[in-house]
């Protein structure tokens, strides 16, 4: 009997020993928005990542975000390709009202949107949105017809128009095929941020949960709202701005 | 409609045309007919290579880009798919509306249809980032996308054209069963077809000078100039080719068949821009493509509008020239020049110009966000869309040599 209740003491005091020292030790880990993903484990629609980004919050108009991108992904140096031929997965964009000269700039990207109009068109379904709602494009079975380009209104996607070497592992590219921004779907699955947003100066771009009523993101969106680009086109996109 | 005039039963159909109809293969020279097959054999033989060229280096080699994705090959493409469904037009006016004076011509028309048809799908696929995975193209699909869809239809088309075709052809009493089904199938299957490939851009909520459901009619309306015009060239080519006398009667309703379609394009373009002329946001891409001054001004107006149409329309009822066969050919060969002018405004002049982000504002990026894209056709794309042409015309040329397509004799009596 004895024994038994030595048994649950060890138990009792381990358990709190553990729980105790997760939260000295890794308070960071316990309270990160996002979670690494185990690899056996199927994607799910609890979460739909998006991300917010301040215009006015971003000096360089977002160059440093673009740069990033380029660099994580390899795109934009392809040696055959012409200037207009180039893939260009982000982009900055720059406009002046007509009336008031305001002058604003900001990153243009795959907004993900929940409606996604190139997945809509694409014949085989290659150009498809994750459950999470990350819009990708399934290279094995895109056959190269450009009709998602054509129906994309932030114009984020790009073809490749010849035979790549030298591609990052986490990020193939392919001769004949569509591609545009992954929201660094392989960083998002390991728990990381995308590219962009890391190199974002600070508090100018927050990526998270905007299911959860409790990300970062979602608290934000919800107390001062945010700008669609398009948003009389209803895609509900995942990627919103300030200061638009 | 009086009783007198009730559509035949198929049995007077059939007596109508076992009577009066004796078909034969095409009569001409085995030289001439090999020479002509050499001929146009190296425009496919070109195109071929054409493909490989741009299929081992990459898209690169192409005027095409990231701004203007779709290019000449598409404008051929579209061209062939559309004038398809029209060709058949001369089927279905004997079938469908029992029309004895255009079921002589049927067989060749369905020929002619299909042929367009697959010289069309050869561009397209050709010019696919992957053409290798046509396979994956058949077996996954996509039902939301039109694309997905049009697939279908092109194959259903051709499947159809065929039944039809040998309806018409087989002599046995069960294969005539299915000449009056098979006809209304074709004829309501040309609708929903062209239909579908109006509704590839009609389809487009992204770019301004698409996203409009008159795209679908215009294309109908477009596919019977197209396709009269296709098809008077070839009937014309194949009889003078072999020394055999076309009779007048037949001319003057392919004349005034294309006038009728001519005309209602015109009406279509006018209700298209002036919808777009009153709503602001379409302002700006009616004025480039109106009054922008680049080549797709001039293709437009110059192309499409003055050579394409309104000559056509003068050539085919200025009374002087009533009757000439020359005025005739002349006339369709001007208006496939306007139908490529109009694909080329509608499919290139829609994409060079720029996507709207911000509707009140200048915008302008590294990405030609806010600028008049540029594009210009490189030579293989040039060849490969012209390969289409020859690979419908060879199609053609060998039908009509080794069947039965063409009517012993097709003179006024």
């Amino acid at each position: 009997m004895s024994n038994l209740i030595d048994r649950y003491r060890r138990k009792f005091l381990g358990g709190l020993g553990i729980t105790a020292g997760a939260v000295t030790l890794a308070p960071g880990i316990l309270l990160r928005e996002v979670q690494a993903k185990p690899d056996d484990e199927a994607v799910t629609n609890k979460v739909r990542w998006g991300m917010l980004i301040d215009t006015n919050k971003l000096p360089d108009g977002g160059d440093g975000m673009v740069a990033a991108c380029k660099k994580e992904h390899g795109w934009g140096d392809d040696p055959h390709s012409s200037p207009t031929q180039q893939s260009q997965w982000v982009r900055k964009v720059t406009f002046k009202d007509k009336l008031t000269k305001h002058e604003t700039s900001l990153p243009v990207m795959c907004q993900h949107c929940e409606t996604a109009p190139c997945v809509d068109v694409c014949p085989t379904g290659a150009s498809f949105k994750r459950a999470d709602g990350i819009v990708l494009v399934d290279k094995h079975i895109c056959i190269g017809c450009r009709y998602c380009m054509m129906a994309c209104p932030y114009k984020a996607r790009s073809f490749v128009h010849e035979k790549l070497e030298n591609q990052k592992p986490h990020s193939p590219r392919g001769i004949g095929t569509v591609e545009s921004c992954t929201l660094c779907v392989h960083k998002i699955d390991k728990g990381e941020q995308p590219a962009c947003i890391e190199a974002a100066p600070p508090k100018a771009a927050v990526f998270g949960d905007l299911n959860d009523p409790e990300s970062t993101i979602s608290k934000a969106l919800a107390k001062h709202g945010a700008q669609q680009i398009r948003a009389d086109l209803g895609l509900n996109t995942g990627v919103r701005y300030w200061g638009i | 409609m009086s009783a007198t005039e009730l559509p035949l039963s198929s049995e007077q159909i059939k007596a109508n045309r076992n009577s009066k109809m004796t078909f034969t293969e095409w009569q001409v020279e085995d030289k001439r007919f090999y020479a002509l097959l050499a001929v146009i054999g190296l425009f496919v033989l070109a195109a071929a290579i054409a493909f490989f060229y741009v299929e081992h280096y990459g898209h690169y080699v192409t005027g095409m880009n990231n701004q203007v994705v779709w290019g000449m090959p598409h404008v051929f493409a579209i061209f062939l798919i559309v004038a398809a469904s029209g060709a058949a037009n001369i089927g279905s006016l004997g079938t469908v509306f029992n029309k004895k004076e255009y079921q002589p011509l049927g067989r060749l028309s369905l020929v002619t249809a299909m042929a367009l048809l697959l010289g069309g799908l050869a561009v397209l696929v050709l010019d696919l980032g992957h053409a290798d995975r046509l396979i994956i193209a058949m077996t996954y699909y996509n039902f939301k996308s039109i694309f997905a869809w049009n697939i279908i239809l092109y194959n259903g088309f051709l499947v159809i054209m065929a039944v039809y075709l040998w309806s018409m052809m087989d002599r046995r009493k069960w294969a005539n069963e299915f000449y009056k089904p098979a006809g209304y199938l074709g004829f309501i299957w040309r609708f929903i077809l062209t239909t579908g490939t109006g509704s590839i851009f009609g389809f487009l909520v992204a770019r301004q000078y698409y996203d409009a459901a008159i795209l679908a009619p215009l294309f109908i309306v477009a596919s019977y100039v197209f396709g009269t015009a296709v098809f008077t060239l070839a009937l014309v080519f194949l009889h003078k080719f072999s020394g055999k006398e076309l009779g007048q009667s037949i001319q003057n309703r392919l004349r005034y068949t294309l006038a009728l379609f001519i005309a209602l394009v015109l009406f279509f373009e006018l209700i298209r821009h002036a919808t777009n002329l009153y709503a602001t946001e379409h302002h700006g891409v009616e004025a480039y493509i109106l009054s922008g001054g680049d080549k797709i001004t001039w293709l437009f107006w110059v192309g499409q509008i003055l050579l394409g149409s309104l000559l056509p329309l003068v050539l085919i009822w200025l009374p002087s020239l009533r009757n000439s066969q020359k005025a005739l050919l002349s006339a369709a060969a001007l208006a496939i020049f306007g139908g490529f002018s109009q694909l080329y405004v509608i499919i290139i002049g829609g994409q060079l110009y720029p996507v709207v982000l911000f509707p009140n504002a200048t915008v302008e990026s590294t990405f030609s966000d806010g600028e008049i894209a540029t594009y210009s056709a490189t030579l293989p794309e040039m060849v490969l869309g012209v390969g289409g042409v020859a690979l419908s015309l060879l199609l053609i040329v060998v039908a009509v040599k080794v069947l039965r397509l063409l009517p012993e004799r097709l003179f006024d009596e």
